[in-house]
């Protein structure tokens, strides 16, 4: 028994089919419990007023942004090593999740921005690095429609997924490089002393928990939609034959 | 491998082969921003940098399908893949071959555009160095983006999209060499943080490119 068992389409789809359901749970019940403990049962930051609340929205979102992309990385490398079409096909399926998450980020931190900053938007390097995180998206989506072929779609894909993930590090760096930042720095992190305070933490936490499974099960509903079309593609195809 | 970074430059240089079109366009562009931002030349002078580095961005971006997609239209794109010589290597000296004819012009074109847009004079010695450093790796991850849509119709749009968010450090440490150069700060930093992107892409690109036009070739 092996992890690559699951990257046989049918074992894939059987076992989706039975975690599904469990995972949609979840994902309700950490979200509701999160967001609404969030929103109407912390206090009120004492200089950010209500506005502070948007975090709950915000950080989850700006991590699985992340995460997403680097969940492509890593289906787009098992394509290319071991050709799992499953592989392949959950890359292509979590890029649009991705994009939304970024886009998410981006919207309730210019919210948020708005009254406390007094702007929309300015140049900040994890701003910035946001915006160049969205156009990467934006390309490998545009790559994925543009290709008729699923299969040199999937190669090709995989490769701009790689390179595309090295020059994303390098911009990030290169962000920081080239402007100082507004935006506060990290207070989540596990080895530091200095940290949010845990009447926000808490919530908070639930929150990203919810938002990872909320991304599961989104990646999950649409790479079984992605097989299911590839089948019906299949037997299109046969049909014209005969 | 000689004899195709010649047959690419004659193709380049001849009627057709686009060349003169990018430096043509990085010209425009040097007029048209005066045009639009007003003659001041205090502000011209600190936007100077930027509107170089995004005018030669653009420019090399012109030619950009040129490497692959002629050579794939008339099938000899299939022959120098069943070639001796490596198709990594192919990819790299096609990628020499674009840099002769787009980047290394454009380096020696722009101080002269330095002076329309009231650059400061001891910048333009760093403008050159940047552009020297830089312009490779335009070259490089070009010839990397035109071979992922060299099967396609109207890639040329795509391409764009493709490329010029792999574009951002370069243009990044590029405008800073220039700027630091104007202001006369120190610039060793990002002039060898610019240097090392070129370097590393010169490496390591031509694998994923020829990796994709293998694909697409399939």
């Amino acid at each position: 028994m092996s992890i690559w068992e699951y990257a046989n389409p049918k074992k894939f789809m059987q076992t989706s089919a039975r975690a599904l359901p469990l995972v949609v749970g979840l994902t309700v019940c950490l979200l509701l419990v999160g967001l609404v403990w969030g929103f109407f049962f912390t206090p009120d930051d004492y200089k950010q007023g209500s506005t502070v609340k948007i975090i709950y929205l915000h950080v989850p979102a700006a991590m699985m942004a992340i995460n997403a992309w680097v969940m492509m990385l890593v289906t787009s490398l098992i394509w290319i090593v071991r050709r799992h079409h499953v592989s392949a096909l959950a890359a292509k399926a979590a890029a649009p999740v991705g994009l939304t998450f970024t886009l998410i980020a981006l919207v309730t931190g210019a919210l948020w921005g708005e009254p406390m900053w007094g702007t929309w938007w300015a140049w900040d390097p994890r701003l910035t690095s946001f915006l160049i995180l969205c156009l990467f998206y934006l390309g490998y989506i545009a790559l994925w429609s543009a290709i008729e072929n699923p299969d040199t779609a999937a190669d090709l894909t995989a490769i701009l997924c790689l390179v595309g993930s090295v020059f994303a590090v390098l911009s990030r760096y290169a962000v920081n490089f080239w402007n100082q930042g507004l935006h506060q720095g990290a207070s989540l992190s596990l080895d530091k002393k200095e940290n949010v305070s845990d009447v926000f933490w808490l919530p908070l936490v639930v929150c990203i928990a919810g938002f990872v499974l909320l991304f599961v099960t989104l990646v999950l509903m649409r790479t079984r939609t992605e097989i299911r079309a590839r089948r019906l593609a299949a037997l299109l195809a046969r049909e014209r034959v005969a | 491998m000689r004899a195709l970074l010649l047959r690419d430059l004659r193709l380049a240089m001849r009627t057709g082969g686009g060349f003169g079109l990018g430096l043509a366009f990085f010209l425009l562009l040097a007029v048209l921003v005066p045009l639009g931002v007003g003659a001041d030349g205090t502000v011209l002078g600190r936007i100077a940098p930027g509107i170089l580095w995004v005018g030669a961005l653009l420019a090399c971006l012109l030619s950009l399908d040129r490497i692959f997609a002629l050579d794939h239209e008339d099938g000899s794109l299939d022959l120098l893949a069943t070639s001796p010589i490596p198709l990594e290597a192919v990819v790299a000296v096609k990628a020499l071959a674009h840099w002769l004819v787009t980047g290394l012009p454009l380096t020696l074109l722009a101080p002269g555009l330095g002076i329309l847009l009231n650059l400061d004079p001891s910048a333009y010695g760093w403008l050159v160095a940047s552009l020297i450093l830089g312009t490779p790796t335009l070259s490089i991850v070009g010839a990397f983006g035109a071979a992922l849509t060299v099967g396609l119709r109207r890639g040329g749009l795509l391409l764009s999209l493709l490329v010029l968010p792999l574009y951002v450090p370069t243009l990044i440490f590029g405008t800073e060499v220039v700027r630091r150069g104007a202001e006369g700060m120190a610039l060793g930093t990002p002039l060898a943080l610019l240097a090392a992107i070129s370097l590393g892409a010169a490496a390591l690109l031509p694998f994923a490119a020829a990796a994709a036009l293998r694909v697409n070739l399939r």
